[in-house]
């Protein structure tokens, strides 16, 4: 039994090798570009529109909505990393009810490397709207004793995604795969709908962590008066 | 080891990639069209607030149209009202006036009728009188009518001396024009003598007289001269009758169950 997807080698040459968790993100991403451009290549900009297009639109306008009830300004600017963040670990969790899949979220290297996009997003959001100078000198906030503490917490918390979110996966395909050994009927399916409940909860939990790190890393500085609509404007730019 | 950081390397440029690809296949066509049909929308709805702020500015236009319209058909209807009145007014006026034309008009024709009636009357009784009167002396002293006027005449001739008539007489005596006795009826041979007899005896005109019918009078005689005259008719009578007629005709009529009135004629005396 493999504890993670990366021990499936498919091809390796040298340093460079294809393991399942590659191939099957790269499975995720054909299904979501290809979907995603099959729906949207004959958008309908009037009142009538198709049902995959409503569908794409509840989802896009629910990230949005999300991402500005978390308390981002300017929403549309954060769309493209947080929804890209959502919509990957949910359609890997969602393709657990596939025979034969190994979700990508159930290796610690695709989650650190979330992670480490997450760890890389958050200051560069944070400069962008604030400025490196303010942005830095937010560690040493309220006291400079306090600068440790913020870097241990920068990378704690860090840590803390790559492993809740490979932990939850891990342990959802874990399970299932013991159980089909010792159960195969009916407890199996039950634990997979679980698993699947579960896959959509960390999807959630693991955007909207880092909504919430973003959303800290901007408020620095107080908005001033008249950001909000420089904010849209530059969000329609995404 | 659970990380394998090819791996991480490579998932993480996966994940950028996706980020790109969802990008430019997802959340960009999708947010524009959201933003063209809310744009959309929402140029429909000033659009509709166009239309409805035309709507309401046309209505309110309507509206004080209508009231002008209404405050210049109630000032036509109280001009058309007074000028009615007044035509009216004026008619009525003409009417009445017209009324009162008329009825003078009547009234004139009405006194017209009565004067015709009174003088047909006058004459219709003079004739009566005058034949009853002949037929009565005729009858009673078996002499005829003609005598007995002219023997009246003669007597008031000479009576007429002392009266004041007198002078009257003298201008007949002294005037050259010729004297003419005048009567309804024609003389007989008796009666002209004692007519002829009196004027010169008891008058002295010397001046024969001529005799001349007046087809116009119904009865009595007169001697004329240059304009002057002095005669004796029976219309004296008739005047006084139709005297009391006129009194009785202009007498409001009784009531029904009353005396009928009476013609009370007043006959002259004879010295008068």
């Amino acid at each position: 039994m493999h504890l993670s997807p990366d021990d499936i080698i498919l091809w390796q040459f040298g340093l460079f090798k294809i393991n399942a968790t590659i191939a099957f993100t790269w499975a995720l991403m054909a299904v979501l570009t290809v979907g995603a451009w099959a729906i949207t290549r004959r958008l309908s900009r009037g009142l009538a529109r198709s049902r995959w297009q409503n569908l794409l639109e509840i989802i896009v306008t629910g990230i949005e909505t999300q991402i500005a009830d978390i308390g981002l300004v300017a929403p549309r600017k954060y769309v493209g990393f947080l929804g890209t963040l959502f919509l990957f670990v949910a359609t890997a969790s969602l393709f657990t009810i596939v025979p034969g899949y190994e979700p990508p979220t159930g290796s610690l290297s695709t989650t650190t490397a979330l992670a480490l996009a997450v760890f890389v997003a958050v200051p560069m959001f944070g400069i962008a709207e604030c400025g490196l100078r303010d942005y830095l000198a937010a560690y040493v906030k309220p006291t400079v004793i306090m600068l440790p503490f913020n870097i241990i917490s920068e990378l704690s918390r860090t840590l803390a995604l790559a492993a809740r979110l490979f932990g939850n996966m891990m342990s959802g395909t874990m399970i299932l795969a013991i159980l089909l050994t010792i159960t195969p009927f009916i407890f199996p399916i039950v634990l997979s709908a679980l698993g699947l409940l579960t896959g959509m909860v960390q999807a959630y939990i693991f955007s909207v962590l880092a909504a919430v790190y973003i959303a800290a890393a901007t408020r620095i500085r107080p908005p001033v008066p008249g950001g909000a609509a420089a904010d849209t404007a530059s969000a329609n730019t995404l | 080891m659970l990380i394998d950081w090819f791996t991480v390397v490579a998932q993480l440029l996966n994940f950028l990639i996706l980020v790109w690809l969802l990008k430019r296949f997802l959340y960009q066509p999708v947010l524009d069209a959201i933003d063209a049909r809310e744009h959309r929308i929402a140029k429909e709805l000033a659009q509709a607030d166009a239309t409805r702020n035309a709507a309401q500015a046309e209505q309110t236009h309507f509206r004080e149209q209508q009231a002008a319209l209404d405050a210049q058909r109630e000032a036509l209807l109280a001009t058309a009202t007074a000028e009615a009145d007044a035509e009216g007014k004026r008619l009525i006026e003409a009417a009445r006036q017209r009324a009162t034309e008329l009825e003078a008009h009547q009234t004139q024709r009405l006194a017209t009728q009565a004067t015709a009636l009174r003088q047909a009357l006058a004459e219709r009784t003079q004739h009566e009188v005058f034949a009853v009167c002949r037929k009565a002396l005729g009858d009673l002293a078996d002499a005829g009518l003609e005598s007995r006027m002219v023997a009246t005449f003669v007597r008031r001739l000479q009576a007429a001396r002392a009266t004041d008539e007198a002078a009257l007489l003298a201008g007949f005596k002294t005037s050259v024009a010729p004297l003419v006795v005048r009567s309804a009826f024609a003389l007989s041979d008796a009666d002209r003598a004692a007519v002829q007899a009196a004027l010169k005896d008891d008058l002295g005109i010397a001046q024969a007289p001529q005799f001349e019918i007046a087809s116009d009078r119904v009865a009595g005689i007169e001697i004329a001269s240059a304009g002057q005259a002095l005669g004796w008719s029976i219309a004296d009578y008739l005047d006084a009758l139709q005297a009391s007629v006129t009194e009785l005709l202009a007498a409001p009529a009784p009531p029904a169950g009353e005396a009928k009135p009476s013609i009370k004629l007043k006959v002259p005396t004879d010295a008068g």
